[in-house]
């Protein structure tokens, strides 16, 4: 009897503290859900598409730690001048009539058919099987039309000599670069640097993962919610949506 | 002791050195402006992430839609047999090949990494048009050539018309493939519309003639030719229907976009509030380039020579002030992303850009047109282009 009441206690416990756990990581699993470190060598896979979905009404104005943790991550620097390069950037929009405020991250929104791509004479800019569209920096002349095609003035072109090497990403003057989605740390099974980075400050703005995988978090929040694609009349088919942005 | 007089041939040459001494001192210029920019990056010019084509651009599409255009004289001459534009056929073909090529060197020397322009022979993109200009343009070099040879060697004369014909169709694709590259740009207001490759073509044919009377003028005045006032007359009334037709074009595509309520903004700033780029519209290309040249071709005025190179000096004044209101403004209106909202960012989201070009730019663009008359000047010097008849004429009565 006394083993049995033992063994329930246990039973007990070990459920209670599994349980716990979950509660205490499910924010982390529910942005961590695409978690699957991809081996080194392996292509991308076209079964994955990467994406983010972005709630505008969680995101707060005058908040820019996803910005700083970009600039971190790729040692971007944080000068906002003219020419100086912009992955991600915060936009304060102010609705006309209504004068509703909102703020969101803007970076590239790794399209579909991106027309960076398309217009790129020496098909440096390109995209991977799993959506994200990105910049060969070896091959790119920097001739800039990718910039006029974005649609989102989501580029930026490296006016001076890089002194700074230590980004993740390779960076060289006389290219054009963007929003890398973190490929790199994608590709390791962890989460891009701006969503850990809004996820940590309390905000929980950026939910990223597969959209093909239909039981993932980011998947299951689209269908019961009607997320802005920016640009939609172009039918590019943008990987980041938004919540919360109206007639865009 | 008497100095020893100097011989014809030594005047001949110091002259002929003294005429290509400015285009040399101007392609030194672009050269050193170029290495400054390879060195320094972009940052040393007035370009930004928002305007991120400058006036190397305006320079560049200048030289390589009027080289396009100049061939005009040369279609004329050898696809629909005039005789006085066959007689200038030799010199339209050399003026299409400098124009060109300088076109191309300011293009490249304004890329980010013009060392690798080679990547864009090596690694092709089939969907991009920019691509599709480096085979239309070196394309073109080689027609051109090949109608030159034709020209030039007697022997290669029932060859003539073909390889005009294929020069005549090659350029018209070339300049559509000009206005293409923005006609492709559907995300902004200044670009995306499919009325710009005619509107490259007919602007083509208006800076090409005018580039082509001007070049004539001075080749004429070097050799000590008179300028035939009957053909020159033939030649400012084309102009001027050019002139027109391209204050047509431009006047549909700026009144297609006033129809369209989500253009307004973008007409409104270009025609009113966009500073330069206003300026640069109404003095430079409707006034200047435009409005001065039609008086001075289609009034009694026009029957000076002097008038119709000024005129034709206008539409040039012109083509450059269209571009950069076309070019530069074209950038400096942000993108509309989100529509009904007031935006702003640190990024220039929702505010009108700046862009002053500095002197590299300038030196790089003036480089362009040095290039341009240098490879005049020596293939002037070593074949002989001049206008036939002319020749003919001064020979006979000389």
């Amino acid at each position: 009897m006394s083993d049995k009441c033992a063994q329930s206690r246990r039973n007990f416990l070990s459920r209670g503290a599994a349980l716990t756990a979950a509660v205490a990581i499910a924010p982390g699993i529910l942005l961590y859900d695409f978690a699957r470190a991809r081996p080194v060598g392996e292509p991308a896979s076209g079964k994955v598409r990467w994406g983010m979905l972005i709630d505008t009404t969680q995101c707060e104005s005058g908040c820019d730690e996803c910005v700083q943790a970009c600039n971190r991550e790729n040692a971007l620097g944080s000068d906002t001048g003219a020419t100086a390069p912009q992955w991600i950037r915060k936009v304060d929009l102010e609705q006309e009539g209504s004068g509703k405020k909102l703020s969101l991250p803007m970076m590239c929104q790794h399209c579909a058919e991106p027309p960076c791509v398309e217009v790129c004479p020496t098909g440096a800019s390109f995209k991977r099987a799993d959506g994200i569209v990105l910049v060969d920096k070896h091959r790119c002349i920097g001739c800039r039309y990718c910039m006029m095609a974005c649609p989102f003035e989501a580029r930026s072109f490296v006016h001076e000599p890089v002194l700074d090497h230590s980004g993740a990403t390779p960076r060289g003057k006389g290219t054009v670069e963007s929003c890398t989605l973190c490929v790199h740390r994608v590709d390791e099974g962890r989460l891009p640097a701006c969503v850990e980075a809004c996820s940590k400050s309390g905000h929980q703005a950026i939910l990223f993962g597969d959209l093909s995988d239909p039981a993932s978090e980011i998947s299951k929040r689209i269908l019961s919610v009607t997320p802005t694609h920016l640009r939609a009349d172009l039918n590019l088919g943008t990987g980041v949506s938004y919540l919360g942005l109206e007639s865009s | 002791m008497t100095q020893p007089s100097r011989s014809p041939i030594t005047v001949r040459l110091t002259r002929y050195f003294f005429v290509l001494f400015p285009g040399v001192f101007l392609v030194l210029a672009g050269a050193w402006s170029a290495f400054q920019m390879e060195e320094h990056g972009h940052v040393i010019t007035g370009m930004n992430n928002q305007v991120v084509w400058g006036l190397p651009h305006v320079f560049a599409i200048f030289l390589i839609v009027s080289a396009s255009g100049i061939l005009n004289v040369a279609s004329m001459g050898s696809v629909f047999g005039q005789p006085v534009y066959k007689a200038r056929a030799p010199l339209s073909g050399l003026l299409a090949i400098a124009m060109l090529a300088a076109g191309l060197s300011v293009l490249m020397l304004d890329l980010g990494r013009p060392d690798r322009v080679v990547l864009a022979a090596t690694t092709y993109n089939v969907t991009s048009v920019f691509a599709w200009n480096v085979l239309l343009y070196s394309g073109l070099f080689a027609t051109v050539l090949m109608y030159l040879w034709t020209l030039l060697d007697r022997t290669m004369g029932k060859w003539t018309k073909p390889a005009g014909i294929l020069v005549f169709v090659w350029r018209f694709i070339l300049t559509s493939g000009t206005g293409l590259i923005f006609a492709f740009l559907v995300a902004r207001q200044a670009y995306g519309s499919a009325l710009l490759p005619p509107m490259f073509i007919v602007m083509s044919f208006a800076w090409g003639m005018s580039v082509f009377l001007l070049v004539q003028s001075g080749v004429l005045w070097w050799h000590h030719l008179p300028l035939e006032p009957a053909i020159l007359k033939r030649m400012k009334n084309l102009l001027a229907l050019f002139v027109l037709a391209v204050l047509y074009l431009v006047a549909i595509y700026h009144m297609t976009n006033l129809y369209f309520s989500r253009q307004a903004a973008f007409e409104r700033f270009i025609l009113l509030d966009g500073g330069t780029a206003t300026l640069s519209f109404w003095l430079g290309y409707v006034l200047l380039g435009t409005l001065l040249p039609i008086v001075l071709l289609l009034t009694p005025l026009s029957a000076r020579v002097c008038n119709v190179l000024m005129a034709s000096f206008f539409v040039l004044i012109g083509a450059f002030s269209f571009l950069y209101t076309f070019i530069v403004g074209g950038q400096e209106f942000p993108l509309l992303v989100f529509t009904g909202y007031k935006v702003h960012s640190s990024f220039g989201d929702g505010m009108i850009a700046s862009y002053t070009p500095s002197l590299y730019e300038w030196l790089l663009g003036l480089g362009g047109l040095g290039v341009a008359f240098v490879i005049t000047v020596i293939g002037l010097g070593l074949f002989n282009f001049l206008p036939r008849d002319v020749v003919e004429k001064a020979s006979v009565s000389g």
